[in-house]
Parts: structure tokens; C-alpha cells; sequence
């Protein structure tokens, strides 16, 4: 292993160069192959059954020569998943079991017919699509930074090096100065990615300036917002990006000591992250005297235990250091005075990923995409009441809509859009008269939300704002670290009030104490998790105020959620006395009158849970 | 020294001292709860938020971290300020209803009812406690445990603390007074919100009064190298 080792490492860019030339000659392009994904969420699905279907058919078969097997990272479709595309056609089966694996081989492989079944039918137009690039859901999106998740397996560097992958590492440690480089990554428009949106070629330049011996680079990959996974998908399906980014930064701003702190709650991203550093390490891209260079920088990974506050880079620092992962004042700036008192440059997963890309194709056209201030693609975690689940990646200015329909394919069962909520928790809910709203840093902040890391929940009608707002508020005061008092004390009130509101003990005066209090805990808390806060029940209180006061007022839920607020009643009319509701009811609150005789609800017994108001499908169930 | 304006009066400051230090310095009243000279400062408690322009924009800092600066102009009693102030005493008056110090300091700071649910509760969870007894004694015996709202200031395991000296320093530096110490007999007490701890004392060999917790006098014997029976009398006692 020692002389394989030696032997394969990289001493200088000639030699990378020969050696992803000697890889791209070894592979044949018309070659087929089958890329299944392995991302968590198609795991998920099954996708292991689907793997293992693969590999055996493959072997007891033969056709090792005929067929490559390839488990990638996230494509982003999960909605459709267990995905398998076939190349070099890029034949997209969506939903593929274990069961599905004989017949792909044997009509698909070896006989070149498509199976229909498999193939995905566009809810719109009611056609199947055969080719992954003909999806809807992937025409509008501009996948610089996921693209090449379906074509790599993060756990072969040769993979990400066909693609041309430490090319800009190459350039950058011989080709430009460090100066130069932080001019690039400046000129790029580049912003932080993490939720701040800060540019990252002044932060880089500021932590190069600081005085220190030793400078740290840390990948913040503790993205701990429900619904958001852009960042795990990243680190799991296309990590040499991710270290590549690092390389070049810790090189442009004088680093040599690099940390990827990422939670353990995402195993496979810890896994893929560490395989990738020991392959970067052998070839040398990684270590001592990078690619000859004389430049060396090593990374470590340090598993956070998922404290959602420790994703604030003064909190995860303290977690780095052995720490209670609880945040301080930045009036001395990370960048000065970080980990251990050190200068140190902490950018997001997607952040970093951006850099290789910005090096290979210059800041000149990164810059042609997306807005005036808002540069290059955001990735966003699409969830929630959509019909396509998923990650998406698209260029900034894309509006809201466009995202939600075009790419999202709209709201399940022709339900009404109502808001949808970005930026994570602590993001506002934008309305549907702002759907046309471009996408980007300062305009999701001028309508009262925010980028955030990039998590996309969108709402349908049956969603009450009221209690979003408490759900929102109940995982903050949860996750707040407690320290400050306006952030402890001030989110359990606005947990109780919301409750209050939400249980029909809302009073006159409510919406202004919380208004009143939004506003202290924004302005005076000690982090960005305090400060941010209060955005949930601010958005939803300037958006939908009228649900707060029908709640207040009248003792009502519009959306028919608050069950203290709600009743169902039988439409006597209406009621066949099919009994389909008295068999869906859990607490036998509803009884049998006989045929044609319309059933008898009892008030006493009724749970409120709703299920006979969604079996019926008379609508003789009324949700008052 | 550094030139500063703290609400339109021109006062100098040590390099490296806070806004909050120069403004005792100079007799000008700022708020705080969890604020002390002897050990790092926290800025949890949000009471001692001041006003600064800077890069053209007003923001709200904690005075007792924020260092000052040259030309700085720094308001300690502007509207923003207040409102948010009072929003802090109306949580902290909400949390601790009957507790004598945040009664008093609401009052003065022009809160005389809470909009929010009454709790019984003394402790503000400032840390000043922790910090003293890490910095000031050594013994890290207490510490903040849990996260958010369930938040609490505990010995491990809510249990007689090992490492406890009994040397009341926590007691001693309390705002609000929510640990006691008590000496009853040859035995003193400390009560702190989650847990109770008994320490036996050292009763001198001249006069037979109980002293100091023999926890505590072995501690400082072991720490400063003193011989062993430095502290057979009381300080009374001794020549």
C-alpha cells in the first residue's frame, strides 16, 4: 500500500493533468451507464434494494464489459425517487424498486427499449417523459454547483477529476497570488451562502490582513433547519468540491489548519467528507507541500452533536473548541478573533463549492448570473405543500413563482398556494401577491424574510398562519441557547401568547405585545438567532393579520387547524349514511342511523381530529 | 487614552476598556445585571444596551463588551434604549415577580406591571455565579445546564457538588440573591434554585467559634502552599 501511495501522488500540475488525462482516456463515453442515486433520500425510498439488484444482475450476467454501475450524489428530484438514470442517453426511471432492476437489464441494457412504466409522467400535460433533461422540474434550474452530483460517486476522486475537478486548485497555486485570488472571488460578487450573505472576498481579504500565526478555515456544515438539506446533498454527493473551495481559499488567505464541522445526524455527508479527504490526502491535493507547490493545509472533521445554534459561526467555534456551543458579541470579528483567538474564515458548504467554479470560469462570468447584488445560483430545499419535493438550484432573480410552479410543478390536489416561508426558521412567510418577487439577499429581506441558508416551505390553504408562527417559535425557544434573556424569556412569552391565540384565549391587545416584543427581542438579543427570530410572527402578523383577528375575535380558524377552534358538523342535507366517517372515526363519536339516514355526530365524544371530514366525499362533513 | 462621547460629554478612556467601565468611571448610569469587575464580562442580561453610530447606521450594543473606541459616540439613554429595557425588565418581572431587586430596578426603569404570565422564580440565569466560582475561586463546582427555556444553573446532576468548597462566593455575587448562605451552627448552608449543599466548619482552637467551611480552608492551604495548620485559629485568634 506504501509504494501505491507514494506512487500515486501528485507532484506537480503536469502531473494532475496526465493523470485525469490517463482517467478520461480509460473510460469510454459511450459506454452505458447506469447512475443510481444514493443520497439520503432516495436511500430513503429503497434505493439500496435497487443498488444491490443492480451489482448482482450485473455480475451474474456478465456484462461487466457492457454496463457501468455509478451510486451518485442528490440529483434533487426526491419527489420521483429511488432515481436511475441511464447514460449515455440519460433515460430517466423514477420510482425504481428492486423488483424493476431484471427488466431495466434486460429490455433497457440489452435490447435498448424503454419501459414505460417507469417513466415519469408530467402532471401537466399528462405525457411521459423518457430523458432526465426533458423533467420540468430540472428545465428551468441552473445546476452549476449540483450538476455534477448525478455524474460523480463522491467516494471515487477519479470521478470528480474526469470532470475536471482540482483544475482550479492547479490554477491557483501556480498560476495567481493570493491577492489575485481574493481580487477574483471580490470581483465574482460572491456571498456568503450560510444565511449572512456576506461577501465572501472581503471576509477572505480581512482574515488574510488579520494579524495571527496561525489562521483557521472551517466549513460550516451544521444545517440544522427543518426542511433544508442543500447542504447535506453537497457534502454527500460532490465533497471534492467542497475541499477543493477550501484548498483555494486557505491558500488565498494563508491558512494551513482547515476544520468541516458537520452534524451527526447526517452520517453519509460525514462518511463521503472523510473518504474524500483520505483520496485528496494520497494524491497529494491534501497535506504537505500541496501538488509540489510547497503549500501544505490539512482538514479534520469535527461531528457536532445538532444543536441548531450551533450552526452561528461564534457558537460553532466554541463547540470546536470543546465548548458549550453557545454564541458571543462579534464586536472583535471571527475573521480577527476566532477559533482560539485565531483569525479564522468560516463560509458554508455551498459557499466553498462555488469557489473552484468562480476559478475555472473567472469572476467575469459568475458575474453575468443572477441580479445586481445577488451573484451566481442558490440552491434551495424544496418542501412542504409542493407536488415536487426536492433540491433546486437556480440562478438568483428567479422569481418565487417560478420556483414554486414551473420547477415545483405547483400545490398537490389542486389546493390554493398561501404562503410560502424561506430563510429556515427564523425566515418570514411571503404571500401569494408577492409571488412575482425576484429571488435574492436584499429583496427575501425587504418583504420581512430572509435567504437564510437557503429552505423553501411552501403552505397551502389548509395551513394556518397562526399556527406556523407557533411551530416556528416553539422550534426556537427550543433550540435558543438561553443565554441572553431577551431571546429566553422573550420566545417562551411569544410561545404563550401564540398558544393563548391559537386555544382560543387570544385577547384584544394580543397582536401588539407580540408586535411590541418582536421588536426587543430583535433588536436586543446577543446573535442572529435571537435577532431573526421574531421574523415567523412578523411576516405572518403584516401578511395575515386577519387570521390573528378572526382567531382574537371571533374564536375561529379560517384554515380550520386550531382544533379548540374548530367543529365539525353533519350537513344533514347532504349525508347519504354511506358510514364511510363513522368507520374513520377513532373515538366512536359518530353513530350509525341506518341507510339514507343521515348520521349523528356527538359533540361530547368528537376529538376534532378531522378524519371524517377527510373521508367524506359527499362534503357533508362541515369544519366550522 | 482614548477620546469618547458618552451622551454628549466628552470623557477618556483607558485603551481596551469597555463603554460600560468608562462610563462608571465617569459617574454616568448604565444598567446591569450580569455584569461584574472581577470576572469576564457575558452580555446576556441586555440591561447595559447602549447606542453607537457607526459606518453611518445607529446599532444597539452591550456596553460592557463593546471596548471603546476613538471619537465614539455612544447615547445610554435613547428611546430605542428604553423601550427595549423596559421589554427586558417586563420578561425579567415576569420571571422573578417577587424578587425585591427586579421590583426595584422594573421600577426605576419605569415598568410597574408585566404584560406576561407570572412565574416564581429568582434566578435570572445571569452566570455570574459560574463565573466566579470558575474564574475567582478555581473550583468550577456549578455550571448552566440545558438549552432555551429549560435553562438552568445546577451542580452536576442537580447533586452535592464534589468539587463545592462551600466558600459562598456564588451567594456573594448573586444580583438578585437567589442563592443563600447561611452559618447555623457548626455546619453552613448554601441554597441554590435547583439543589441544597451542607459544608462542615472549622471551629477555631483558641476562642471555639466555627469559622470558615474546612473544604474551603483545605482548598487555600493546597492552592498557596500554607502549612497545615495555618488556619487552626480564626482570624480573631491569630497574632
Amino acid at each position: 500500500m506504501g509504494k501505491e501511495q507514494t506512487l500515486s501522488r501528485l507532484s506537480s500540475l503536469h502531473e494532475l493533468e496526465a493523470l485525469r488525462k490517463s482517467i478520461i482516456g480509460s473510460r469510454d463515453p459511450s459506454k452505458f451507464c447506469v447512475t443510481i442515486c444514493g443520497g439520503t433520500g432516495c436511500l430513503a425510498l429503497g434505493a439500496q434494494d435497487v443498488i444491490t439488484g443492480f451489482r448482482r444482475e450485473i455480475q451474474e450476467q456478465g456484462l461487466e464489459t457492457k454496463v457501468d454501475l455509478r451510486i451518485t450524489g442528490c440529483p434533487g428530484f426526491c419527489e420521483r425517487g429511488p432515481l436511475v438514470v441511464i447514460k449515455p442517453e440519460n433515460i430517466l426511471y423514477q420510482q425504481v424498486g428492486g423488483e424493476d432492476v431484471p427488466e431495466i437489464i434486460s429490455e433497457t441494457i440489452i435490447k435498448g427499449n424503454i419501459i414505460d412504466r417507469l417513466l415519469y409522467i408530467d402532471p401537466n400535460t399528462g405525457g411521459k417523459i423518457t430523458y432526465e433533461h426533458e423533467v420540468p422540474f430540472y428545465k428551468k434550474q441552473k445546476r452549476l454547483i449540483t450538476g455534477d452530483n448525478s455524474n460523480i460517486d463522491p467516494t471515487i476522486i477519479e470521478d470528480y477529476l474526469a470532470l475536471g475537478g482540482y483544475a482550479a486548485l492547479g490554477k491557483v497555486l501556480f498560476k495567481m497570488t493570493p491577492e489575485e485570488i481574493i481580487e477574483e472571488i471580490k470581483k465574482s460578487g460572491l456571498r456568503g451562502r450560510g444565511g449572512g450573505g456576506f461577501p465572501a472576498g472581503i471576509k477572505w481579504e480581512t482574515c488574510r490582513r488579520a494579524y495571527g500565526d496561525t489562521k483557521y478555515i472551517i466549513c460550516n456544515c451544521d444545517e440544522g433547519d427543518p426542511g433544508a438539506f442543500m447542504d447535506r446533498s453537497l457534502m454527500e454527493g460532490n465533497p471534492h468540491s467542497v475541499l477543493e473551495g477550501m484548498i483555494i481559499g486557505a491558500y488565498a488567505i494563508g491558512g494551513h489548519e482547515g476544520y468541516i464541522y458537520v452534524r451527526n445526524e447526517y452520517p453519509l455527508a460525514v462518511k463521503h467528507a472523510q473518504i474524500a479527504i483520505e483520496q485528496a490526502k494520497e494524491y497529494g491535493l491534501l497535506g504537505k507541500n500541496i501538488l509540489g507547490s510547497g503549500f501544505d493545509f490539512s482538514i479534520r472533521i469535527s461531528r457536532g452533536g445538532g444543536a441548531f445554534v450551533c450552526g452561528e459561526s461564534t457558537a460553532l467555534m466554541a463547540s470546536l473548541e470543546g465548548k458549550v456551543g453557545e454564541p458571543r458579541a462579534k464586536y472583535v470579528h471571527t475573521v480577527e478573533k476566532g477559533l482560539w483567538e485565531q483569525p479564522t474564515n468560516l463560509n458554508n458548504v455551498e459557499t466553498w463549492a462555488n469557489v473552484p467554479l468562480i476559478i475555472k470560469n473567472g469572476a467575469d462570468w459568475y458575474s453575468t448570473i443572477g441580479t445586481p447584488n445577488s451573484k451566481g445560483t442558490k440552491i434551495f430545499s424544496l418542501v412542504g405543500k409542493i407536488n415536487n419535493t426536492g433540491l433546486v438550484e437556480v440562478p438568483m432573480g428567479i422569481s418565487l413563482k417560478e420556483i414554486i410552479y414551473d420547477i415545483g410543478g405547483g400545490i398537490p390536489r389542486g389546493r390554493k398556494f398561501k404562503a410560502v416561508q424561506t430563510g429556515g426558521p427564523s425566515g418570514g412567510c411571503i404571500p401569494g401577491s408577492l409571488l412575482n418577487l425576484p429571488v435574492d439577499f436584499d429583496e427575501l429581506n425587504k418583504v420581512g424574510s430572509m435567504m437564510g441558508s437557503g429552505g423553501m416551505i411552501v403552505m397551502d390553504e389548509d395551513t394556518c398562519m397562526v399556527d406556523i408562527a407557533k411551530y416556528f417559535i416553539g422550534f426556537l425557544q427550543g433550540e435558543s441557547c438561553g443565554k441572553c434573556i431577551p431571546c429566553r424569556e422573550g420566545l417562551k412569552r411569544m410561545g404563550e401568547i401564540l398558544t393563548d391565540i391559537t386555544e382560543g384565549r387570544g385577547k384584544d391587545g394580543d397582536i401588539e405585545l407580540l408586535e411590541r416584543l418582536s421588536s426587543a427581542i430583535t433588536d436586543s438579543s446577543l446573535c442572529a438567532l435571537g435577532s431573526t427570530a421574531s421574523n415567523p410572527v412578523l411576516t405572518t402578523i403584516r401578511y395575515f393579520r386577519d387570521e390573528y383577528e378572526a382567531h382574537i375575535r371571533d374564536k375561529r380558524c379560517p384554515a380550520g387547524v386550531c382544533k379548540e377552534l374548530v367543529t365539525y358538523l353533519i350537513d344533514e342535507e347532504k349525508c347519504p349514511g354511506c358510514g364511510l366517517c363513522v368507520k374513520a372515526c377513532p373515538v366512536e363519536a359518530i353513530t350509525f342511523m341506518g341507510k339514507r339516514k343521515p348520521v349523528v355526530l356527538d359533540q361530547e365524544k368528537c376529538i376534532k381530529c378531522g378524519s371524517c371530514y377527510d373521508v367524506c366525499k359527499l362534503d357533508a362533513v362541515i369544519r366550522k | 487614552m482614548v477620546t469618547l462621547a458618552i451622551d454628549g460629554r466628552e470623557v477618556q478612556a483607558e485603551e481596551g476598556t469597555t463603554i460600560l467601565e468608562a462610563a462608571r468611571e465617569n459617574n454616568i448610569y448604565i444598567p446591569s445585571l450580569c455584569y461584574h469587575e472581577e470576572v469576564t464580562p457575558y452580555g446576556a442580561c441586555r440591561l447595559c444596551l447602549v447606542e453607537i453610530a457607526k459606518d453611518g447606521r445607529q446599532r444597539l450594543v452591550a456596553s460592557c463588551l463593546y471596548q471603546v473606541e476613538e471619537g465614539l459616540m455612544v447615547k445610554t439613554n435613547s428611546e430605542r434604549i428604553i423601550d427595549n429595557r423596559k421589554m427586558i425588565m417586563e420578561l425579567l418581572l415576569a420571571r422573578c415577580p417577587n424578587n425585591k431587586v427586579i421590583q426595584d430596578l422594573a421600577r426605576q426603569l419605569g415598568v410597574e406591571k408585566t404584560s406576561f404570565k407570572l412565574e416564581d422564580n429568582q434566578c435570572i440565569l445571569c452566570g455570574l455565579c459560574i463565573r466566579v466560582c470558575q474564574e475567582v475561586v478555581g473550583v468550577s463546582a456549578i455550571s448552566l445546564v440545558n438549552r432555551g427555556v429549560d435553562r438552568e444553573m445546577a451542580t452536576p446532576f442537580y447533586e452535592h457538588s464534589e468539587a463545592c468548597i462551600g466558600c459562598g462566593s456564588c451567594a456573594y455575587v448573586c444580583p438578585t440573591n437567589a442563592i443563600k448562605m447561611e452559618d447555623i451552627g457548626d455546619k453552613r448552608r448554601i441554597t441554590m434554585p435547583t439543589c441544597q449543599m451542607e459544608f462542615k466548619l472549622k471551629q477555631c482552637n483558641t476562642c471555639g467559634k466555627y469559622w470558615a467551611p474546612e473544604k474551603q480552608l483545605d482548598y487555600i492551604v493546597e492552592k498557596v502552599d500554607l502549612a497545615s495548620d495555618a488556619f487552626d485559629n480564626c482570624p480573631d485568634c491569630r497574632d
